[in-house]
């Protein structure tokens, strides 16, 4: 049996009031919420995120593949893919490649690889940009989304068939280097999409000997607003097939939000004992054609206990101020404090301690057990030499013993909340928070690691760890 | 631990030390010029007389060209020190024992910063290239999760910590209006410390050390050979220095309220020195003041107060000019300012200027009948420090 044997979603933990647009703006915004990642993520460290979640939900992990598609990544050329499958400590013996700029990448990515035959984890991020009081901006959302597709009988989902429409056709594009796109006139695709949509599913449900009484969940994606409600709508499907696209929380994500969506539906199906066995799911997805996919869940999905389920992270979300938006997109340029900015990081430094910087790997003395954050050869304690065994810490809770706030120091977003963390079992470390209020300091507050972007100098970006506070469904 | 010291080996017969101060005016090589000339000048010597020159600078300039130079030295050996804000006392302990070796005659430690040029506020370390995950904190944020600490331990309210912190700034300031070098020459209120923009934690404005640009000079030959130079040296009792293994910052048993580094240098100074009571035997201290948490703890960690005891001692005026004790007569780093490389000799300097009585009559101490001056210059952070310590007294013995 082939499937999903693991799924997730991440949502970062700052929402936009999409009223707050209108407030800023005097117009534009609209209903609900988007998600933002912040100002230290990008879509490389959503996609950590997600597949971090989606590793712990199926009890560890060891793929052979890791894709990674984004319409924004961190880098051109250079492949994201490897960060995130450093930051994972995945093997360096998989595949780790990059399905890079279209919208379409993702849900491409996840029917490649279910047609396929190795265990391939797929890792679909993006951070959704429009111009202010538009219409993208606000109907866009920041999210990861990752599958481990496999064989075996821990499948939760398994897959039963896909359809693919591809059209050439331009109603939304962006040149290399935009960061906003741009749309034909709204009808034209949504003409357009309605006929592939339709074309794909018929044909998918038709290679799965399925009709359409037989779908029990149908969940419809894509940037095109109008079409996605009106190709649900054209499908006839009853209302209780379709789920919460998460469109008024999230907002869309782009080429990350099918998967977003199927992982949410799987996690629901998990927790709901009326939840049957053998149950029909189909993703349909629009951009520059229409793919469809059927999956059909087993029984090993009611045993499955999601680590953090999409909709905890959506319920866990904290507003942030439509300014602090702007400012963290570069739309407004807050002044920063006065002092110098980061060098750019030493590619061969970061090399040499690639555990450490992408893994938080520490060591810990094999005859004291004192743990070195970072990892050293001679330890603190009795002072033996070369003498210690890797510890992996970016999975493990801690403690705030004492904390500062650091209003002058140079950040992308300044201040600066920054504590000293003690770790479960041992080590310490002095660690910048990021997801955190001031307000919310204190010391005793639980923390969990994160992976950040901290800063970018000469087009490199610096990635490392900071500690955010644990919520519901952490590592702690 | 395992030092031998050099009391009464060494002596300090000439000193100088700029103003300190924004000098937009003035470039490194002015501060230095200056500073040398009035210590050349006090020890009656010419620069061909100094044999040696070890001159401190913590980001101004690299290799001792950068003294060489400006003073236009010929072939003479000028070694470059740096060692964090200990670096000019680290040039005056290089000196001091190059002459207690017999190698040179006569030695001069020179200290300067030129930290005004960078247009950036406050100190910003030039740090190598690196991988990317070193912190980025400022020295401000890492000294405010001293006080909090403290206080917790000790069970010091947040009211009256505060008004610890700020009694150490407004003394600091209140020394540093009775001297004509200090960067601040205005007394303060404890209502303008507590009402100062915050920058890090609870630290506000006036709780930090002034950023200033300056030098200071120090020129020392044999104890037997000073008094060729002036009549009233100082002689060198004790000369310590301790690097910690940086460890604190990772090791859950460290709990910010004392400074390890600090206490080892104080113990071996003391030992060095036949110090047991350093509260009373000594006439003055001059302590490393970069933010009040920072002197409060000092006071512990130098054997001025029990544990837990100093935030009294600091309200009860111990350490004020006129107090049991007086700390930092000068004004310290807090009003006298802190160019990096000269911060060490500076208080060298005040040292100098007091047990020879000659600082200005309204900040001299009343206890230099005890002989014995204490400098304590620290570098780094709390959990990854230096420190260095040394008494000088007026007298041999």
């Amino acid at each position: 049996m082939r499937g999903i044997i693991s799924t997730a979603g991440y949502v970062p933990y700052r929402r936009l009031s999409r009223t707050g647009i209108a407030d800023f703006m005097g117009r534009g915004g609209g209903q609900g919420t988007r998600a933002v990642a912040s100002h230290d993520e990008d879509t490389t460290t959503l996609g950590v995120e997600a597949a971090r979640l989606a590793i712990r939900s199926a009890g560890g992990a060891s793929p052979e593949s890791l894709w990674f598609a984004t319409s924004s990544p961190a880098y051109l050329d250079k492949t994201n893919a490897t960060a995130v499958a450093a930051a994972l400590r995945l093997s360096g013996e998989i595949g780790a490649y990059d399905f890079g700029g279209a919208l379409r990448s993702g849900i491409g990515c996840l029917i490649t690889a279910l047609r396929g035959a190795a265990t391939t984890l797929v890792v679909s991020a993006d951070m959704r940009d429009g111009l202010p009081s538009g219409a993208d901006e606000s109907a866009g959302g920041d999210a990861a989304a990752a599958a481990l597709v496999g064989d075996g009988s821990g499948v939760l989902a398994e897959f039963v068939a896909s359809a693919s429409a591809s059209d050439e056709f331009t109603d939304r594009w962006r040149a290399p280097g935009d960061r906003v796109s741009k749309l034909w006139e709204e009808r034209f695709g949504e003409n357009r999409y309605l006929a592939l949509g339709q074309d794909a599913f018929a044909r998918v449900l038709k290679v799965a000997g399925l009709e359409t009484t037989d779908v029990g969940r149908l969940v419809v994606t894509g940037m095109h607003g109008r079409a996605v409600s009106g190709l649900t709508k054209k499908l006839g499907l009853s209302e209780s097939t379709v789920p919460d696209d998460l469109t008024r929380s999230v907002g869309q994500s782009g080429t990350a939000h099918p998967l977003l969506v199927l992982a949410s539906v799987l996690e629901e199906m998990a927790g709901n004992p009326s939840t049957e066995p053998g149950t029909v799911v189909v993703v349909v997805h629009l951009a520059d054609g229409a793919d469809a996919v059927v999956l059909r869940t087993t029984g090993a999905l009611r045993q499955w206990q999601p680590a953090r389920p999409v909709s905890l992270q959506i319920a866990q979300g904290a507003e942030l101020p439509y300014a602090k938006f702007l400012a963290w997109r570069g739309q407004l340029l807050p002044e920063p404090p006065r002092r110098p900015e980061p060098a750019r990081v030493s590619s061969s430094a970061a090399y040499r301690n690639v555990e450490w910087k992408f893994g938080f790997v520490g060591s810990r003395d094999r005859t004291s057990g004192a743990v070195h954050l970072p990892p050293s050869r001679v330890s603190m304690v009795g002072g033996a030499v070369d003498d210690m065994e890797p510890l992996g810490m970016a999975d493990t809770a801690g403690t705030v013993v004492t904390f500062t706030i650091d209003r002058l120091a140079y950040s992308p977003s300044p201040p600066i909340v920054f504590a000293i963390v003690d770790f479960d079992g041992g080590g310490r470390f002095p660690v910048e928070l990021t997801d955190v209020d001031p307000d919310e300091m204190k010391v005793g507050n639980r923390v969990e690691m994160t992976f950040r972007r901290l800063f970018s100098a000469d087009g490199i970006h610096d990635y490392f760890w900071k500690a955010r506070p644990a919520r519901q469904g952490g590592a702690a | 631990m395992g030092s031998h010291g050099i009391r009464d080996q060494v002596a300090i017969v000439g000193m100088g030390c700029t103003p300190f101060a924004e000098h937009w005016g003035k470039g490194l090589d002015d501060l230095i010029v200056d500073a040398c000339a009035e210590a050349f000048t006090s020890a009656a010597v010419q620069k061909d007389d100094v044999d040696a020159y070890w001159f401190g600078t913590a980001q101004s300039g690299m290799s001792g060209i950068t003294l060489a130079r400006p003073l236009q030295l010929r072939n003479k050996p000028v070694t470059r020190v740096e060692n964090y804000c200990t670096t000019g006392s680290e040039a005056l302990r290089a000196a001091a024992y190059a002459v207690a070796s017999g190698a040179y005659d006569v030695a001069m430690a020179v200290g300067a910063e030129k930290v005004k040029d960078s247009g950036f506020q406050g100190l910003n370390a030039m740090n190598p290239p690196g991988d990317g995950t070193a912190r980025t904190l400022t020295a401000a944020a890492m000294f405010s999760m001293v006080a909090p600490a403290y206080g917790q331990k000790y069970g010091v309210d947040d009211e009256t910590m505060a008004d610890v912190l700020a009694s150490i700034a407004v003394k600091n300031h209140y020394n540093g209006a009775r001297n004509p070098r200090a960067q601040f020459r205005r007394e303060i209120t404890k209502e303008t410390v507590l009402k100062s923009p915050r920058l890090a934690g609870n630290l506000g404005v006036f709780d930090c050390a002034g950023v200033a640009d300056g030098a200071a000079a120090a020129i020392v030959v044999r104890a037997e050979d000073a008094l060729k130079y002036t009549d009233k040296p100082i002689y060198v009792k004790a000369l310590s220095f301790a690097a910690g293994s940086g460890s604190g910052l990772i090791d859950p048993g460290y709990d910010y309220t004392h400074f390890p580094e600090c206490e080892a240098a104080a113990a071996d100074a003391y030992l060095q020195a036949g110090i047991t009571d350093p509260r009373h035997q000594l006439a003055m201290a001059e302590v490393h003041d970069c933010f009040t948490p920072t002197e409060l703890v000092l006071m512990e960690d130098l054997g001025f107060a029990p544990r837990g005891t100093a935030w009294k001692e600091v309200l009860a005026g111990t350490f004020a000019l006129d107090g049991e004790l007086p700390v930092n007569p000068d004004g310290g780093l807090k009003s006298f300012g802190h160019p990096v490389g000269a911060s060490g000799l500076r208080m060298f300097f005040e040292c100098w200027l007091q047990l020879r009585h000659e600082a200005p009559a309204d900040r001299q101490i009343g206890t230099t009948d005890r002989g014995l001056a204490m400098i304590q210059n620290l570098g780094g952070y709390p959990g990854e420090m230096l420190s260095f310590v040394s008494v000088v007294g007026a007298a041999l013995g």
